[in-house]
């Protein structure tokens, strides 16, 4: 075919612009004179016009204005205009434009041209983009070509079929008569568009997949024809008849024989016959393999079937093609979960392909090498996870360290072993670990009372190594302080132990304290563990206090405040110091489960004076859509959802339920929460409760068409200071409650500061809104509680 | 199949084929994406990715990238051939192709590939029945180009 001159000449002036800014204006030109020749009646270089046009639209340039001149193309007689006209119906027209139904006629009339070029076209752009309405308007046109006697015609009316059925599922029952029938054809490429329809069409509707598994023992046969006979010029490529047609026919009979015992016997010897004939030299003969043993794997075969599926997936691990171990590893982690013990026989070549260079192959090892972990292997296989942690890309570091750990949960031998491995990958990837790690690993650790000493030399010892990686420095702290005394008897079972001096100890929190990579978490907790330490060394005592006298006036505000309470332990409070700050009881495991960084507030909150012990324990998580219920006990009467009493810790007499924290992401600043400007002047404010000198004040705003927050002020009037404040509160069931951390927990006498505290509430019922809330404080050394009920809201 | 692009060294896009609807903005960008993610990829390295939901095959054939982004359920092995067959076509077709061939020609590297595939899905399995098929529809061109040059000739009175 004569090249289009105009074309290539536009083009050539193109590519010699020298910068962007030139082939812009060269481009501008062009599309000028186009949109002028446009605009001209007929003339012979309209479809030269076109192509240039779609030229210039495949650099990027807008093109929409070429759009009617495609409607115009396509409907001329010369078959070079139509041509291009509809190539540009398929690069311009999508279904979303308005234009593209205007070609529907023309679509139309080409599909029953006399010339089957013309057909080809027209049927090639119904598929291409055909929108749902031409699709329906068409379809009988459709239909009435797959009966034709043209094969030509017929292989490309099938997949025209096929995006019918794709963009209005209803018309698959049109061609399911026309589609059996093709399957008796003996040319390829209609043998192949009737097997991409069938499929189709089963996929789509579970009626018509009955219907057409009595074609099963048709499939078998045309594959075997394939298979087993001689070199056909035609199909060949590499030794493989026809691989197209038969991954195609593999696929369907893998449709047809899921979940159905009589059609997978019916295919089971084909499929071995394929499985043992198939070249494996090329990738042609390792596609149809691959196809083969995904349909084995698939259907309900025969074990002996299976097994020969899974060594052929084997061999594909051990082959030097790097595409042929992904994809053999894709399917594998298919089967992991079912056929478990196959996979594991192939466990070393896996872990070896840990080591590949290429990231794809990595990811796919590491996904199969997790799954394959058990009981039995963990020791071996978690030595190998961890030399992959050291050296993996980015990207996946965050996968396999979450993986590691909970492979360590489920089979760890050993507490002390289980401890080992989350400190190596701490030291590893420490920035990579999720938020909940730092909770787990300290709930670990003090649930294995026998290895305290052990865990915390380790840990002494990791901090002066590394002190950027925050989760494991947090973990330290948090252990130097709780067990620092053991650290300074300076005698372990387990390791060797250090001989270490009470400055140094200090010294080293000190340096968290002060270093720069430390995060403000990370400061809060060495602060909180050196004022523990106050009650575990003798002498460095006054070295405590100045530290934490120091830090009273720091800039960071959670540092600032938690100092300023330590502060106020030494001096008011230094009878409760040794009770306050003992040794912390086990965590019990679930009431850790899902906090977010919430731990850090549990020493905190440890150290605050005051006898009502308060636990920030978090609710177990509730399945999405349900409502947040906090029923006090029964309060509002009819609950159905029995309460999860969290774990008390230390000696309250009665189970305290707290209301659910705050949301995911909660970190201590969050307290800074409770310092936002409460709206006050605009919103109207009511006091609700008053007694005692305790004033508490409600206030208001509806937020959005079912969000409401409202605001709890707290103040003091009497002439002592009052401890512990706490707010619980309850609200109907169907209405969502949560509370966000409090500003403060104690009212200074004489109203010094007012407490106050967010609720935000979902209301998406819009049932009448009521709320009860329960106070409880401490005065003048006795606890206090007391209930109020709110029943209206104020600018509701 | 969803898409199939063809694109140069230095991320020029030679060729687009969409087999679902989306819009102009969206095309762009998965063009980006996948020229990003193909060029940044080392040699011998795999020939899959994994992207969305979606599983990308590519192939470098001399100063070309072939990207095909396919569903989940197809065969990636069968990808990596259909992206070969249509490099023979188009070898057959141009003798011994070249970038610059599918530059200057790209309309005919598009009939091809419609001689090729349609839907997303192969249409004809056999090297020579397409070739075949291309001839014939060029000749049709070339025959109702003269046609029409002779009707032109005459209207003017020139024989």
């Amino acid at each position: 075919m004569s090249p289009s001159v105009p074309l290539q000449e536009m083009i050539r002036a193109i590519r010699s612009a020298r910068t962007q800014c030139e082939e812009r204006g060269v481009i501008q030109r062009e599309c000028a004179a186009i949109r002028a020749q446009f605009r001209q009646t007929d003339n012979g270089g309209r479809s030269h016009n076109l192509a240039k046009l779609l030229y210039v639209h495949m650099l990027g340039y807008p093109a929409h204005f070429g759009q009617m001149e495609c409607v115009r193309m396509i409907a001329s007689p010369r078959y070079s205009e139509k041509r291009v006209g509809y190539l540009g119906a398929m690069m311009l027209l999508d279904e979303k434009q308005d234009a593209s139904l205007l070609i529907t006629n023309s679509i139309k009339n080409d599909l029953s041209h006399s010339n089957q070029y013309v057909q080809s076209l027209a049927l090639c752009t119904l598929a291409c983009m055909g929108s749902a309405e031409m699709c329906r308007d068409l379809a009988p046109e459709i239909d009435r070509l797959l009966r034709s006697s043209n094969s030509y015609i017929k292989k490309k009316a099938a997949l025209c079929a096929v995006h019918i059925v794709r963009k209005v599922h209803d018309l698959g029952e049109l061609f399911v008569p026309s589609a059996r029938s093709l399957l008796s054809e003996k040319n390829h490429g209609v043998l192949h568009g009737a097997v991409v329809l069938i499929t189709e069409l089963c996929e789509r509707s579970p009626e018509t997949l009955e219907r057409f598994r009595k074609t099963v023992p048709d499939l078998v046969q045309i594959m075997k024809g394939l298979v087993i006979s001689g070199y056909s010029p035609d199909h060949d490529v590499a030794g493989v008849s026809d691989p197209f047609l038969q991954v195609r026919i593999l696929r369907l009979l893998r449709i047809l024989g899921r979940n159905n015992e009589a059609a997978s016997d019916a295919m089971n010897d084909l499929l071995a016959q394929v499985a043992t004939n198939t070249d494996s030299t090329k990738t042609v003969g390792n596609a149809v393999l691959y196809e083969t043993v995904l349909t084995v794997l698939d259907i309900k075969s025969e074990s002996g079937l299976r097994v020969l599926a899974v060594n052929i997936l084997g061999r594909f691990l051990l082959n030097n093609d790097r595409n042929i171990r992904y994809i053999a590893m894709t399917s594998l982690q298919k089967i992991v979960s079912t056929d478990h013990n196959a996979v594991q026989r192939h466990r070393g070549t896996i872990v070896d392909c840990l080591k590949d260079q290429d990231a794809s192959v990595k990811r796919r090892a590491l996904e199969l090498s997790l799954a394959l972990v058990s009981a039995s292997n963990i020791r071996s296989m978690m030595k190998e996870l961890l030399i992959f942690l050291s050296s993996c890309p980015p990207e996946l570091r965050a996968q396999a360290a979450s993986g590691i750990f909970n492979a360590a949960e489920r089979y760890a031998p050993s507490k002390r072993w289980h401890i080992d491995t989350i400190l190596h990958v701490l030291t590893t990837a420490g920035g990579d670990v999720r938020d909940e790690t730092v909770p787990n690993l300290i709930q670990l650790i003090t649930n294995t009372s026998e290895l305290h000493c052990y865990t915390v030399h380790k840990l002494y010892r990791a901090l002066f190594t590394d002190i950027s990686q925050q989760p494991l420095v947090q973990v330290a702290c948090w252990c130097i302080g709780e067990y620092g005394d053991l650290l300074l008897k300076g005698e372990c079972q387990e390791t060797e132990a250090v001989q270490v001096t009470e400055d140094d100890v200090l010294d080293a929190l000190e340096i968290v304290l002060q270093s720069h990579m430390s995060t403000p978490t990370t400061r809060g907790f060495a602060l909180t563990a050196t004022m523990k330490l106050s009650t575990r060394i003798t002498d460095n005592v006054d070295r405590i206090r100045s530290i934490v006298s120091i830090y009273g006036s720091c800039i960071d505000v959670e540092l600032q405040q938690r100092a300023v309470e330590y502060n106020a332990l030494f001096k008011k409070y230094d009878h409760m110091r040794a009770a306050v700050l003992e040794r912390m009881p086990v965590i019990q495991k679930n009431s850790l489960g899902q906090t977010n960084g919430e731990l850090s507030e549990e020493p905190m909150k440890e150290s605050q004076p005051g006898k009502v012990k308060q636990e920030e324990t978090a609710l177990p998580p509730q399945p999405a859509g349900q409502a947040q219920v906090v029923d006090l006990l029964d309060l509002l009467g009819g609950s159905q959802e029995p309460l999860q009493p969290g774990s008390s810790v230390g000696g309250s007499a009665s189970t305290h339920l707290t209301a659910a924290p705050t949301s995911a992401g909660g970190d201590l600043l969050d307290l800074l929460g409770g310092f936002e400007p409460t709206p006050l002047a605009p919103a109207p404010t009511v006091t609700v409760y008053e007694k005692n000198g305790v004033t508490l004040t409600l206030s208001c705003e509806q937020q959005s068409e079912s969000g409401l927050t409202v605001t709890l002020t707290a103040s003091n009037s009497t002439d002592s200071d009052i401890s512990g404040f706490t707010l619980q509160a309850a609200v109907p069931k169907s209405v969502q409650l949560q509370m966000r951390a409090p500003s403060r927990d104690s009212l200074p006498a004489h109203g010094g500061a007012k407490l106050t505290q967010l609720v935000v509430l979902n209301n998406p019922n819009k049932v009448n809104l009521k709320m009860r809330i329960r106070v409880s404080y401490t005065c003048q050394g006795s606890v206090v509680q007391d209930m109020v009920q709110v029943d209206s809201f104020p600018g509701l | 199949m969803r898409f199939l692009l063809l694109f140069s060294r230095q991320g020029r896009l030679r060729l687009q084929k969409w087999y679902t609807a989306i819009s102009e903005r969206e095309k762009k960008k998965i063009i980006r994406e996948m020229t990003t993610m193909v060029l940044a990829r080392q040699p011998r390295t795999c020939n899959f990715l994994q992207w969305k939901d979606l599983k990308i095959v590519y192939k470098r054939y001399a100063s070309l990238y072939f990207c095909l982004g396919v569903e989940h359920e197809e065969n990636e092995l069968l990808a990596l051939e259909i992206i070969h067959r249509y490099v023979e076509l188009l070898d057959k077709y141009f003798g011994n192709v070249c970038e610059l061939d599918i530059i200057f020609n790209f309309e005919k590297a598009y009939f091809i590939l419609d001689e090729f595939l349609m839907g997303g899905e192969i249409q004809e399995t056999s090297k020579q029945i397409v070739n075949r098929a291309i001839e014939s529809s060029d000749m049709l061109q070339e025959a109702r180009v003269t046609a029409s040059e002779k009707q032109i000739l005459l209207e003017f009175g020139v024989n």
